[in-house]
């Protein structure tokens, strides 16, 4: 090959190789969301209830403990885990439970779970149990929303005041 | 050469050939991708740091301040950005093509298992340094990239805390922009560049600068991409909505549209899977190495020739521990030799005119196949020679056979490299009846064992020890480099080289017969 028509070819590869390192950089683009979708996102952090309550230890169980662990309560650390459902117009739309972590299944747990929905109005339920004592949801919230196209809704938790949050 | 060559490496040997046409051996791309890696990743690091000194490390400013070197100071700030995204692209293409290339030449097991093990994190290394620096620009890309992220890390079951809650309105703070700009900037370049000295650390001469005239070419593709194609953001980040289409940067960010689809672990559990399949493969099925060189100390004066040639580190120096008079010997180690006989071509006692009467020992020698065994196989050969112009062959075993070549009067004789000839031993064939030494291997440029090429032409030009002695017939000798696919120049080179031994000897039989004549 002569010299002089080695660099047109380079020019050649080197074009082919750019366009090839141009495209894939910001294409084919990718949809997330239709025009008519908007996003709601459950996502908070809780504590859930503890999964037995406190008790008053007996003098023969005291007796069989070390003196030094004593303690007339006994306060099992275990929590209850969170369930936590949303429903949409009635449907469900997210259920998730949540174990507690830690060694003791005694930590906070966090919830993020989201969902693509239609836009427009819409009626949102959701509902809370954190406390396997109790049967049936022990925090709940409806509201009405209506939703634009790309939205993000995030339904959040207050531990605090013990209530949902939605904005 | 009718052995069948399989077809991702024929697809291969066939781009590699194109390649060569447009750029030469020398210039090769495909033959420096690993440098090429490199010369990206340094053209990543200067515009970076150019675009550090503008860059405000904070959510309020990071995109105003992406904006103005984009759009304020197009013509600087603007060029670096681009340069800085495509150049990152490239070396993803480049990362892929190596590995594309190792693997179809099934150059990554054997004693190749620790470049390609090490090499496969390294990809990841560059991915999620390509990944924090969407994340820095603060548009609607970045946003998705730090959400998506958050999600992945959340998964993990080391984590605690939701990441991801702290992309919702409200919850986040500059200290986390901070610490991902600390991770991009410093953190992860860092441990890539840590990465990629492990990655090399059993090779020895390793080049990690393409030839001028690539990178230059490289650096002006690259240029003339930027200025016809500005790297531009997203919309700024906006915590409360969620982008509905996104320009995706494909070579860093395919894995993130598959959260769509599936939960955050199921997508660990497949790009672990894959990982853990790429990092396996020079097991699956392992390749066997040839026994490693051993050392003959009573041949070997620790001259350090055969230290200073290993392609892959092998051989070390240390003071002598026998009572001979060198202060040096040399030591092969084992578990990184890759018996490629390189040692035994650089040793000065691999010369075959030395014990001509007793068998040849030499200071270093392959077990498999030791010096004295090339020389009385090179002996032979040339004995069983009938037709003229009498050749010899020397070839190599990882380029084309050369068996298919052996006739009346040529004789053939593989070694692992090309490498693994002493020049001594051609000048040897040429004194044993070879009227013409033709010597073939892998294709310049593409050494199966790295450096043995550029030994072998080194060592005949005189510019390595040891050299081709002056009495060597150098017009005799000729070296034509070939690759699987290249079988019908070889041979058409083979018999050019045939006509011109044959023209040689007629001109020196017509100048024997002018002084003949003029004595007489």
């Amino acid at each position: 090959m002569p010299e002089f028509l080695r660099y047109p070819l380079q020019a050649v590869n080197y074009g082919v190789f750019m366009l090839l390192v141009w495209y894939f950089s910001a294409a084919p683009p990718y949809t997330q969301l239709t025009a008519n979708q908007a996003v709601i996102t459950v996502a908070f952090s809780h504590a859930g209830e503890l999964r037995e309550e406190c008790r008053q230890l007996s003098q023969e169980e005291l007796a069989k403990l070390p003196p030094n662990m004593r303690a007339p309560m006994n306060c099992p650390r275990e929590r209850s885990p969170v369930t936590v459902q949303l429903l949409l117009d009635g449907e469900l739309l997210i259920e998730d439970v949540a174990h507690a972590p830690g060694l003791y299944n005694d930590l906070g747990i966090d919830i993020y779970r989201s969902a693509k929905v239609p836009v427009g109005k819409h009626t949102l339920a959701v509902r809370m149990n954190d406390n396997v004592r109790v049967e049936g949801p022990t925090h709940s919230h409806e509201e009405t929303v209506t939703l634009e196209p790309a939205q993000l809704l995030v339904i959040d938790f207050n531990s605090e005041i013990r209530s949902f949050i939605v904005r | 050469m009718s052995k069948r060559i399989n077809p991702i490496k024929r697809s291969y040997l066939l781009l590699e050939e194109w390649f060569n046409i447009s750029f030469g051996s020398e210039w090769n791309p495909l033959y420096h991708l690993g440098t090429l890696t490199f010369f990206f990743f340094w053209v990543v690091l200067i515009s970076g740091i150019y675009l550090l000194i503008f860059f405000d490390t904070s959510m309020a400013g990071a995109y105003a301040s992406v904006e103005y070197l984009t759009h304020d100071q197009w013509y600087a700030g603007g060029l670096m950005r681009s340069l800085h995204r495509y150049a990152s692209d490239a070396a993803v293409v480049t990362i892929l093509l190596h590995m594309f290339r190792e693997f179809s030449l099934d150059r990554y097991r054997g004693f190749r298992w620790w470049s390609w093990l090490t090499g496969v994190p390294t990809l990841w290394f560059v991915i999620t340094l390509g990944i924090t620096g969407y994340w820095l620009v603060w548009d609607e890309l970045g946003l998705y990239v730090a959400v998506l992220s958050s999600q992945l890390m959340d998964s993990l079951p080391v984590m605690s805390g939701s990441m991801a809650r702290d992309f919702l309105a409200g919850q986040l703070t500059d200290r986390l922009f901070t610490l991902m700009g600390f991770m991009h900037l410093l953190g992860q370049p860092v441990l890539l560049i840590f990465a990629l000295w492990i990655h090399v650390k059993r090779l020895s001469h390793v080049d990690i600068s393409p030839p001028r005239g690539l990178a230059i070419g490289s650096l002006l593709a690259l240029l003339a991409l930027s200025l016809l194609k500005p790297a531009l953001s997203h919309a700024p980040a906006d915590l409360t909505r969620v982008p509905a289409v996104l320009n995706l940067d494909w070579f860093y960010l395919n894995v993130y549209p598959l959260l769509d689809k599936w939960p955050a672990d199921q997508v660990w559990m497949l790009t672990t899977a894959i990982t853990v399949l790429l990092m396996l493969m020079p097991w699956l099925p392992p390749k066997k190495t040839g026994a490693a060189a051993e050392v003959h100390l009573d041949h070997c004066n620790g001259c350090g020739q055969c230290a200073e040639d290993c392609p892959f580190d092998a051989i070390s120096i240390q003071s002598r521990t026998d009572e001979a008079r060198w202060e040096n010997e040399v030591v092969v180690n084992p578990g990184l030799c890759a018996a490629c006989g390189i040692c035994v071509g650089s040793c000065h006692s691999s010369n075959p005119f030395r014990h001509a009467k007793k068998a040849l020992e030499t200071g270093i020698d392959m077990p498999q196949f030791p010096i004295e065994e090339v020389r009385t196989r090179a002996e032979s050969a040339l004995a069983g020679l009938k037709g003229e112009p009498r050749i010899m062959v020397f070839g190599c075993d990882n380029a084309i056979d050369i068996t298919e070549l052996k006739a009346d009067n040529i004789a053939v004789l593989s070694l692992f490299c090309t490498g693994m000839i002493p020049p001594t031993l051609v000048e040897y064939a040429q004194r044993h009846g070879a009227e013409g030494v033709f010597i073939t291997g892998c294709r310049t440029g593409d050494c199966y064992f790295r450096l043995g090429n550029r030994w072998m032409d080194q060592r005949f030009e005189g510019r390595r020890k040891p050299v081709l002695r002056q009495r060597a017939k150098r017009d005799r000798i000729t070296v034509c480099r070939a690759a699987e696919t290249d079988t019908a120049k070889l041979r058409r080179r083979l018999a050019e080289f045939q006509r011109d031994i044959a023209a040689l000897k007629q001109e020196e039989s017509a100048c024997k017969d002018e002084r003949e004549a003029s004595d007489a």
